[in-house]
């Protein structure tokens, strides 16, 4: 197993000049993507959860704070020439947003050729179309319905399969989906989704799945990292997580998720809101939401403990548990292909 | 209007008249008109009203506030005509949440903009009616429709939370909104009014003094609602209301949404896309799909027994927490609205079509009691409605 993709002890803080108060979007984050066998994790968080941070600190748009973040075990922000080509192949990005991604003065062809052209995959130009061609129908477009269009002639949903299909078409180690179908309509959202595995499956591509939405989570991946504010709350399983969920912020998100079903009414009051809740730089984060928040939880950030074989808490409550060092998140991950 | 005028006279309302009155030496451009339709609404029993405004409607029942008739708003572009809504009718009834759920581009949020008369052109209605209390909203002049805004229906928009004025404290949108609609209070009354409201939605009386950036997106979406209710409106239209919202505060906006439209007996018109919310709110739902409804029944029918192939297809595509790693989407792409397949509009996309639907658009029935579908397949089981039965059980 070796180490594709690290993040190894990275803080991100925003702002903090002269008089600006200083924001953390990441801290202490520590996380491991091998190479073999391939992996699906999902980072779950709310807005202001840090997420996309971690997304494009991963990517190398943002410099960390503190801390590094590693490809192939060379320092990203310092990579050779030869290697950043090989990182920017390997590594890959589908945004949120499918209107934003392309240029709208060109087809959509050219955001499938550049890279082709670029990297060196096809041969020649028609290899590239029949290469092109191909990768559309793997992720259920029609070549002939799509290519030659500018974006504003497709629908949202068509545009980020082109995007899908181009992390496809570079064949790369690693896709990072940054909330990949948040603005996709239902129907969608589940061919999308499926796609994504796929890659994953056929292609032995792995994938970070960023997302605010658990249920999505559940369903694509192996692991679930939930975070909260920049922290880690809850990793593991994501059976485990999700079924049984520890950390009292996870519970309160999976029982805010509105269930598809008029029988199955959310549970309990609605918890107490964020509004005016500062949290404190000392203390969990999420002590001032938490209905169970104990003396220490103010006073010191609770470590990971871990609450099971495949998962660890960062909360007090658990705390007769082993604790799990924030660099050795992994050991508390699901590890292999476990296909779901 | 000489008629109308007459009737007024005849049958003064104590309560209306005061609220006339207050009305009239609030706004100086308030037209007689308004003032008059005001006091029709005021009648309870129908019959007693006759004249152009309140027609006598054959499907009128006591119990519906607004009825969606026929209606069509097209989208004019250089290149044609987008048919965004294109022949929608049903029925919101007194007090009930009723869902109108579907994809981008099934003209869900043109229908509450349609009702609220705000298309904007290109936009344009192009036919039907809604009637509220009996008053057609589409036929009535701007002025008296500026009127009834916010005091009989309110909207809550799509990212509501841009729709205060960011240069304004909380208290001073209370208090425009309040005069402009002839609410004379002193300071007095003005601040307990605004304690109240904000302590319905759940908000402490400081937020009055704030200005909209010092909340967050939960915070101002609940001053919105707390707006939308302050005249006591008859009905909410709150179009995505937490479609930018985390999903902790999601439930706690729409929880406060439900509490204030409980609380002063409105009905809400919820209009979405997400299928967990709408399970989690509404009353009876109606699926759209490509302009028009295709399936309009009670919440739990839907969700158990879902008639319209589209339906039946949209559920299943729904992930739940329950089982995992099965993603079936809905083959195909939703159709242009300039270029409509013939027949039924999901034909192309749906599993059971038969050469009928790619010829002839299938009626709405009722298929069951208060369940309507408009499909083919139910041909043989209803009589086909007639665009003025009422869609609503």
């Amino acid at each position: 197993m070796s180490a594709l993709l690290e993040a190894r002890a990275v803080t991100k803080f925003f702002g903090g000049g002269l008089r600006g108060r200083r924001m953390t979007a990441v801290e202490n984050f520590s996380l491991t993507i091998a190479s073999d066998p391939p992996s699906i994790i999902a980072l779950v968080g709310e807005s202001g959860s840090g997420k996309t941070t971690l997304a494009r600190l991963f990517l190398g748009l943002v410099e960390p704070s503190e801390g590094l973040v590693l490809y192939r075990g060379a320092n990203i922000s310092t990579l050779s020439a030869a290697d950043r080509q090989a990182f920017r192949r390997d590594v890959q990005v589908i945004f949120q947003d499918p209107f934003e991604a392309y240029n709208p003065f060109y087809r959509v062809d050219h955001v499938l050729e550049t890279p082709v052209l670029n990297f060196g995959i096809a041969a020649s130009r028609a290899e590239a179309r029949r290469m092109i061609a191909e990768t559309l129908r793997a992720v259920g477009l029609r070549p002939e319905e799509t290519l030659g269009r500018y974006p504003h002639q497709l629908s949202g949903g068509q545009r980020q399969r082109i995007m899908v299909a181009r992390a496809l078409l570079i064949r790369p180690r690693i896709i990072i989906a940054d909330e990949p179908v948040s603005m996709v309509d239902a129907s969608l959202r589940a061919t999308i989704l499926g796609n994504l595995r796929q890659l994953h499956e056929e292609f032995g591509i792995s994938l970070i799945y960023i997302t605010h939405d658990l249920t999505t989570a559940y369903q694509i991946s192996q692991n679930i990292i939930v975070l909260y504010r920049g922290m880690i709350a809850e990793a593991g399983d994501a059976e485990h997580v999700v079924r049984d969920p520890k950390h009292p912020y996870t519970q309160l998100l999976i029982g805010s998720i509105p269930y598809p079903d008029p029988h199955r009414h959310w549970k309990g009051e609605a918890a107490p809101s964020a509004e005016g809740a500062l949290s404190s730089d000392h203390g969990c984060r999420f002590a001032s939401r938490c209905p169970s928040a104990m003396a220490v939880c103010r006073d010191s950030v609770p470590p990971m403990f871990r609450t099971g074989a495949h998962r660890g808490s960062a909360c007090y409550l658990y705390r007769d548990g082993e604790v799990v060092p924030a660099a050795d998140l992994g050991a508390v991950l699901v590890q292999g292909d476990g296909a779901v | 209007m000489e008629r109308q005028r007459e009737r007024i006279d005849v049958r003064p309302n104590p309560e209306t008249t005061a609220r006339i009155g207050k009305a009239r030496s609030a706004i100086k451009i308030r037209s007689r008109a308004v003032v008059e339709l005001r006091c029709q609404m005021s009648y309870t029993s129908s019959e007693k009203v006759s004249g152009p405004a309140r027609r006598k409607l054959p499907f009128l029942r006591d119990n519906t506030i607004l009825q969606v008739r026929d209606l069509r708003v097209y989208y004019h572009t250089p290149l044609g005509a987008v048919r965004a809504v294109d022949g929608v009718s049903f029925d919101l009834r007194v007090g009930e949440r009723l869902g109108l759920v579907g994809e981008s581009g099934s003209g869900k949020s043109t229908v509450a903009m349609a009702i609220m008369r705000l298309i904007k052109p290109p936009g344009r209605i192009e036919g039907g009616q809604a009637f509220f209390d009996g008053v057609d909203l589409l036929a009535l002049p701007e002025k008296e429709m500026r009127a009834l805004r916010l005091a009989a229906i309110a909207l809550v928009a799509q990212g509501a939370m841009n729709s205060l004025n960011p240069v304004t404290r909380v208290r001073d949108q209370f208090a425009d909104a309040l005069r402009d609609h002839g609410e004379i209070l002193t300071r007095a009354e003005l601040e307990a009014r605004i304690r109240d409201l904000l302590a319905n939605v759940g908000l402490r009386p400081e937020v009055a003094q704030k200005y909209p950036h010092e909340l967050s997106g939960g915070m101002k979406q609940r001053v919105v609602i707390a707006i939308a209710i302050c005249l006591r409106a008859k009905v909410i239209i709150a179009d995505e209301p937490t479609s930018a919202l985390d999903v902790v505060v999601q439930r706690q906006v729409i929880e406060t949404l439900r509490r204030a439209q409980e609380k002063i007996g409105a009905s809400i018109m919820l209009v979405g896309h997400d299928m967990g919310l709408m399970a989690q709110v509404v009353d009876r739902l109606g699926v759209m799909y490509a302009g028009r409804l295709v399936e309009v029944c009670g919440v739990d029918e839907i969700f158990r027994g879902p008639l319209h192939p589209y339906s039946q297809l949209l559920i299943a595509s729904l992930p739940t927490l329950d089982h995992r790693g099965t993603f079936q989407g809905i083959p195909g792409l939703t159709p242009s609205l300039m270029d409509r397949p013939r027949g039924c509009s999901f034909h192309p996309r749906c599993p059971l079509a038969m050469d009928r639907c790619a010829a002839e658009a299938p009626a709405m029935r009722e298929v069951r009691p208060g369940h309507f579908v408009a499909c083919h397949l139910y041909e043989s089981a209803a009589p086909e409605l007639a665009m003025q039965t009422a869609i609503g059980g």
